[in-house]
């Protein structure tokens, strides 16, 4: 599956943080570049979700679900509001 | 979170489904009658579950192909190694019954009050979630004009051909085919670039908003293109998707 961005995964980030984090902005921990949440890369060829800084590609968020919960990363970001 | 009225879960609805419209040979448009769907805006997605015999689920999001206050409805077009896509496309009929969950997202989203004047620009079912905002401008009896740039790889692979043959007052379509034209096809041919996006699309000075949505290759070049136009990056909304290939 080819890379998308933050739009596709509306639904799972509702998921995680019980609200819609698409408008959300995040903080690239990597080259500090402030972007909405839709505007980052996503990748989901991997067994999980890999999300990717627009500017700079750092990993900014990791999620897989597994048995019904899902395990998220955010050490990629230094901020997320 | 802004622009969010009430936080809420995302719950799934039992789903049925009321019409469905062959668009082209490899996409249709499905009308649900879902009680107890809370509404969408113009271009929000929803998210789709089908739960096999043996209890398997698959679950995608699509765009939401209608207007707010219509039946919600997606268009799908089909992946031949999909798994939820040649169900939705080939074997679903009226009356089977799915489950939805919505509507997601907040940044691709027009409403009137956004202003424009709007420039949408599609790539091959890039072009669904455009279709709901030009549906809703016309519904919501908008005076913002609107222009569509549509880039399809063949005639027969336009979505909405009917509908977008016969455009609202205030709406201009612009078809470009990237593969093959038809015999004495009159409209654009090859890819959007910098001056197709110039020839079709409404100078910068006019203020004009832009949503893109297409592959993401698609994409990157036409949000290149508009800001090398002088549009500004905060009124260019883009959605990549990378599922359905290129256009």
């Amino acid at each position: 599956m080819e890379d998308v961005d933050g739009n596709a995964i509306g639904g799972l980030l509702h998921d995680v943080f019980g609200a819609d984090m698409t408008m959300a902005t995040g903080v690239c921990r990597t080259c500090a570049t402030a972007s909405l949440v839709a505007e980052f890369a996503v990748y989901r060829r991997a067994p999980g979700v890999v999300v990717r800084c627009p500017a700079c590609s750092s990993v900014s968020m990791v999620m897989v679900r597994k048995r019904g919960m899902t395990c998220t990363d955010l050490t990629g970001l230094s901020d997320l509001r | 979170m802004e622009g969010t009225a009430v936080q809420r879960r995302l719950t799934w609805l039992a789903a049925t489904v009321a019409e469905v419209t062959e668009e082209t040979p490899r996409a249709r448009t499905l009308s649900l009658a879902a009680p107890g769907w809370p509404g969408h805006r113009a271009g929000q997605h929803l998210e789709v579950r089908l739960t096999a015999e043996d209890g398997y689920q698959a679950s995608r999001e699509y765009s939401i192909a209608s207007a707010p206050g219509e039946p919600v409805a997606i268009t799908v077009e089909r992946l031949d190694d999909g798994e939820v896509s040649p169900y939705l496309t080939g074997e679903i009929r009226v009356g089977d019954e799915l489950e939805v969950r919505g509507p997601i997202g907040g940044y691709f989203v027009w409403e009137p009050a956004d202003g424009g004047p709007l420039m949408l620009i599609a790539g091959g079912s890039g072009v669904v979630p455009l279709r709901a905002i030009l549906r809703h401008r016309q519904r919501s009896g908008s005076a913002v004009p609107a222009r569509l740039l549509y880039s399809s790889r063949t005639v027969d692979d336009v979505i909405y051909a009917a509908e977008l043959g016969q455009p609202s007052a205030g709406q201009e379509v612009t078809l470009t085919l990237t593969r093959q034209q038809p015999p004495g096809w009159s409209g654009r041919r090859g890819r959007v670039d910098g001056a197709m996006l110039r020839e079709t699309g409404w100078p910068a000075a006019d203020g004009p908003i832009a949503y893109v949505c297409g592959p993401t290759s698609f994409v990157e070049t036409v949000a290149a293109g508009l800001t090398g136009l002088g549009y500004p990056a905060e009124r260019v909304k883009t959605e990549r998707f990378g599922a359905t290939g290129g256009p």
